[in-house]
């Protein structure tokens, strides 16, 4: 009974030494991402060609989401607003959820999975093929010339990608609450200029979309660097890599909003 | 992949970026009416400024011809002093009348100005001396009752 006791207590501690281990080694990591980013900055070709395989090819499914979560917020804001005949603020409300909330997140959401998972994907079965080593044998810095490139283009694509997510979704929401519904376009677009701040609202949403930028791709390079090298090893990876930064954009949001928007 | 198209491709996502990123700024925004480029300071004395806040626009006829830039509280008028930036295109009379309003029934409160007739135009560091405060739901309902009540013991 005693033993019994002792051993599952033994268990959770072993867990929670585990777990901050692991915390460490990639706060180490994340440092030595950054302290070894000097390369990417003298040979920026190479963040360049991370930036198309990262920026650019995740353009379309940006730019058709944010079309599409645009067109549903206006017609579902529609819906409401025109029972207390305001219908007019459908612009505000649209342009409010993208720019604050909607565009940083959903697009870091869909960035982690496009990107953040085929990252994870290339540098762990890089690492499996034993190419890292390789490269460490001819003394090449794998950290400086494999993962620095892909963190500093996620971390640039992220804002741009926010950016367009929320820009489709307000032309989104314009396409059918004036095009098809046919609300005032001129109020449509007074409502929001003159209730979106440029500080309060495009600003924070822009940092919010840096900080997730920061969170997804270090992340992605962290679980493909430190996945194990075998085919199981790198689909868990894969796996944690998603789940994880899936949870770290939408706590990172609530910390954020909390610190941005309180009292206001 | 030809480093060449690869710039290409690289080059026009961050244009895209940052045009989207200007989009949002100044269209969806209002960083464009941030500052009204050639302004003039004004203040009121209100009573009462109900939800008005700062930024909110002042206009007259419905124009848009200003920008509410600052509320503070004084202690020894003990009332509230809002100051306005006005466009110096548009000059309004001393005796203009400067009233707290809302936009709809649940909108945003402004401030309404209402031309007078003097030959003398405000200038910059005027006070409006005729000021109207914003309407109070409770107080007009308050008042509303207290009429009622006075009327039904005239019987």
């Amino acid at each position: 009974m005693f033993k019994h006791l002792a051993a599952s207590i033994r268990g959770i501690g072993h867990r929670t030494i585990e777990g901050i281990w692991q915390l460490g080694h990639a706060t180490r990591f994340f440092l030595l991402v950054l302290l070894k980013s000097g390369t990417s900055f003298r040979r920026f070709g190479l963040v360049i060609r991370e930036l198309y395989y990262v920026g650019v090819l995740s353009l379309i499914i940006i730019v058709v989401s944010g079309l599409f979560v645009g067109m549903v917020l206006g017609l579902q804001g529609y819906e409401t607003l025109q029972k207390y005949g305001s219908e007019s603020a459908v612009g505000t409300l649209v342009a409010l959820s993208l720019v604050r909330e909607l565009g940083p997140v959903v697009a870091a959401l869909l960035f982690a999975s496009r990107a953040g998972s085929a990252i994870t994907a290339e540098i762990g079965l890089m690492k499996a093929t034993e190419q890292l080593a390789a490269m460490g044998m001819m003394a090449v810095d794998p950290v400086a010339r494999v993962v620095a490139p892909r963190f500093w283009a996620g971390v640039i694509s992220m804002p741009f990608l926010a950016a367009i997510f929320s820009v489709m979704g307000v032309f989104g929401g314009y396409l059918v609450t004036v095009t098809f519904i046919g609300v005032d376009a001129g109020s449509f677009w007074s409502q929001m200029q003159s209730n979106v701040d440029f500080r309060i609202d495009i600003l924070n949403g822009f940092i919010k979309s840096c900080f997730f930028g920061v969170a997804v791709t270090a992340i992605a390079v962290f679980e493909g660097y430190d996945s194990p090298p075998t085919a199981e090893g790198v689909s868990g990876a894969t796996t944690r890599t998603v789940v994880t930064s899936s949870l770290a954009i939408l706590g990172l949001d609530f910390i954020l909003t909390a610190f941005m928007f309180r009292g206001l | 992949m030809q480093r060449r198209t690869l710039d290409f491709w690289v080059g026009l996502f961050v244009m895209t970026g940052i045009a989207a990123l200007m989009f949002l700024s100044l269209k969806v925004g209002n960083l464009d009416t941030y500052g009204i480029a050639d302004s003039y300071v004004v203040k009121g004395n209100f009573d009462n400024i109900g939800g008005l806040k700062t930024r909110a626009p002042v206009k007259s006829s419905g124009v848009v011809v200003g920008r509410v830039a600052d509320i503070q509280f004084s202690t020894s008028t003990y009332d509230a002093i809002v100051t306005m930036n006005i466009d110096s295109r548009y000059q309004f009379p001393k005796d203009t009348f400067a009233s707290i309003l809302t936009a709809g029934l649940l909108g945003e409160q402004y401030i309404g100005l209402a031309a007078g007739g003097d030959e003398v135009m405000l200038k910059e560091g005027d006070t409006i001396m005729k000021t109207n405060s914003a309407m109070v739901l409770e107080e007009m309902i308050g008042r509303f009752l207290f009429d009622k009540a006075s009327e039904d013991n005239d019987f």
